[in-house]
C-alpha cells in the first residue's frame, strides 16, 4: 500500500549516488516482517522511474526470512508466521535477529 | 580493493586499479594471470588488453550502498523528535484502522484533559477536515495535515509531513502532542515521525486475528486501547483470544480496555497518556 513511498526512498537515494550514469539494477533485501508485496514494489518501480535515468532498471527485490533467537534456550526458529514463540521450548522470551530489513544493497551502474 | 576482472581468455582475477602497473609474477605464463596480491610496483603486460567485461570497457561496475531505504524518513524523524524535546513536547503516535475510533477516544481525551495539560493535536488525513473539525474547541491547538494536499494522497504520516505540521502548531504552548495518524492498519506502522511513544486504538468489532495479520503495527505499540468493549455483549468476539493473539507478536504491550461512547477506560487511558509527559525516556532512535 506504501510501495510508491517506499519507491521514491528508494530512488532518492540511488539518483544522488549514481549522479548521470545510467543504472541497470537495483538491488535491495526486505525482510519478511515488513509488509511489502514485491509485486507491487516492481510495479511502482517500472512506473516511477520510467524517463528518469533510473528507467528502464531491474529491481532485484531478495527476501529475508524472519529469525527469532530464544533467549531461554538459545534455539533459532524461522518463523512461516509472525508468532513471536521458540519452537523448541515454546518461550515467547525471544529477539528478533532478522526479517526487519530494508535496505538498499548496491546497484549496477553502465557507463557511456 | 579487488576489482573483479574477466579476460576474455576466460581467466579472471581480482586486483586494485589504483596508481600502480601490473605484472605477471614471475615463473608464471602470462595467460593464467598470476599477480602479486597485495598490487605494488609491477607491470601489467595485459593492461588494456583482452576483453575487460566485467567492467572496464563497457564503463559498468557495481556501487554498494548498504543503506536503509527509509534512512531519510528516520533521520527526519529524529530530527523532529529532537525538535518535539527541546519545546518539552511528548509526542504520542495514535494509529488504528479506519473506524476503530481514534477521533472518538480523543475527543474524550481531550473533555478529560485540556483543562489541566496544554494539548496539541496534529490530525492526519487523506483529505477532509471532517475529523480535525469535531476536535476544535476544546482548547487545544489543532493543526490538519491532509495527505492528498501536494503529498500525493499517501495512506500514512511520514517523518516530512509531520514536520511541516509542526510548523503549525504553537510547540511552545503544549506539553503533550498526539499524532493521530491515517486510519490503516499497515503503511503508518512502517514510518517513524518523531514520536516518542506509540499507541493503538483497536475495536472489538475487528475480529481476534488481527494482529496475526498486521504483525508491525501491533509490535509497533506500546499500549493498545481495546475500543468499543460496550458491544462485547452482541458480538462473537472472543477478547481472550485477541489478548492471546497479541501477546504472541507483542508480549510487552500494555491493554487498556475502553469504550469512547460509554467512557469506560478513559481514566486509565489518560493517565497513561499524561504519564508520557513525566521525565520520560529519550525520543525512540
Amino acid at each position: 500500500m506504501h510501495e510508491m513511498a517506499l519507491c521514491e526512498a528508494i530512488a532518492s537515494s540511488v539518483s544522488k549516488l549514481a549522479e548521470d550514469a545510467t543504472v541497470t539494477t537495483v538491488s535491495i533485501r526486505v525482510g519478511h516482517f515488513r509488509q511489502v508485496v514485491p509485486d507491487a514494489l516492481s510495479f511502482c518501480w517500472e512506473m516511477l522511474t520510467e524517463g528518469t535515468n533510473l528507467g528502464g532498471s531491474k529491481l532485484l527485490i531478495e527476501q529475508i526470512p524472519a529469525v527469532i533467537e530464544c533467549e531461554a534456550c538459545g534455539a533459532e526458529t524461522t518463523l512461516d508466521v509472525p508468532l513471536l514463540m521458540c519452537q523448541a521450548c515454546s518461550s515467547d522470551k525471544v529477539t528478533l535477529v532478522s526479517g526487519e530489513e530494508f535496505r538498499i544493497d548496491s546497484f549496477d551502474i553502465e557507463e557511456d | 580493493m579487488g576489482r573483479f576482472h574477466h579476460h576474455s581468455d576466460g581467466t579472471t582475477h581480482d586486483h586494485d586499479h589504483d596508481d600502480h602497473d601490473h605484472d605477471d609474477a614471475p615463473g608464471s605464463a602470462p595467460a593464467e594471470h598470476d599477480h602479486y596480491a597485495d598490487g605494488g610496483d609491477h607491470d601489467h603486460p595485459h593492461r588494456d588488453v583482452g576483453d575487460h567485461s566485467g567492467y572496464t570497457q563497457t564503463g559498468r561496475s557495481r556501487v554498494a550502498v548498504l543503506e536503509d531505504i527509509l534512512g531519510e524518513n528516520d533521520r527526519v524523524a529524529t530530527e523532529n523528535g529532537k525538535a518535539l524535546a527541546d519545546a518539552g513536547v511528548r509526542a504520542v503516535n495514535l494509529m488504528s484502522s479506519p473506524g476503530a475510533g481514534k477521533t472518538s477516544l480523543l475527543k474524550r481525551t481531550l473533555e478529560a484533559l485540556s483543562p489541566t495539560v496544554r494539548m496539541g493535536i496534529l490530525e492526519g488525513d487523506i483529505a477532509t477536515s471532517i475529523d480535525a473539525d469535531q476536535l476544535e474547541g476544546y482548547g487545544a491547538a489543532v493543526a490538519l495535515v491532509n495527505t492528498s494536499a501536494g503529498f500525493g494522497g499517501e495512506c500514512h504520516l511520514d517523518a516530512v509531513m509531520v514536520r511541516a505540521g509542526l510548523g503549525r502548531l504553537p510547540l511552545d504552548d503544549i506539553d503533550l502532542l498526539v499524532i493521530e495518524n491515517v486510519g490503516n492498519l499497515v503503511c503508518p506502522a512502517e514510518f517513524k515521525v518523531g514520536e516518542h511513544a506509540v499507541a493503538m486504538v483497536y475495536a472489538v468489532t475487528e475480529g481476534e486475528e488481527k494482529p496475526l495479520k498486521y504483525p508491525v503495527m501491533f509490535r509497533a505499540a506500546d499500549v493498545v486501547v481495546v475500543n468499543k468493549v460496550d458491544l462485547l455483549p452482541y458480538l462473537d468476539f472472543d477478547l481472550d483470544k485477541f489478548l492471546a493473539n497479541l501477546k504472541a507478536v507483542n508480549p510487552t504491550a500494555r491493554v487498556i480496555r475502553a469504550s469512547a461512547r460509554t467512557g469506560e477506560g478513559i481514566e486509565e487511558w489518560c493517565t497513561w497518556l499524561v504519564g508520557q509527559t513525566g521525565d520520560a525516556p529519550e525520543p525512540q532512535p
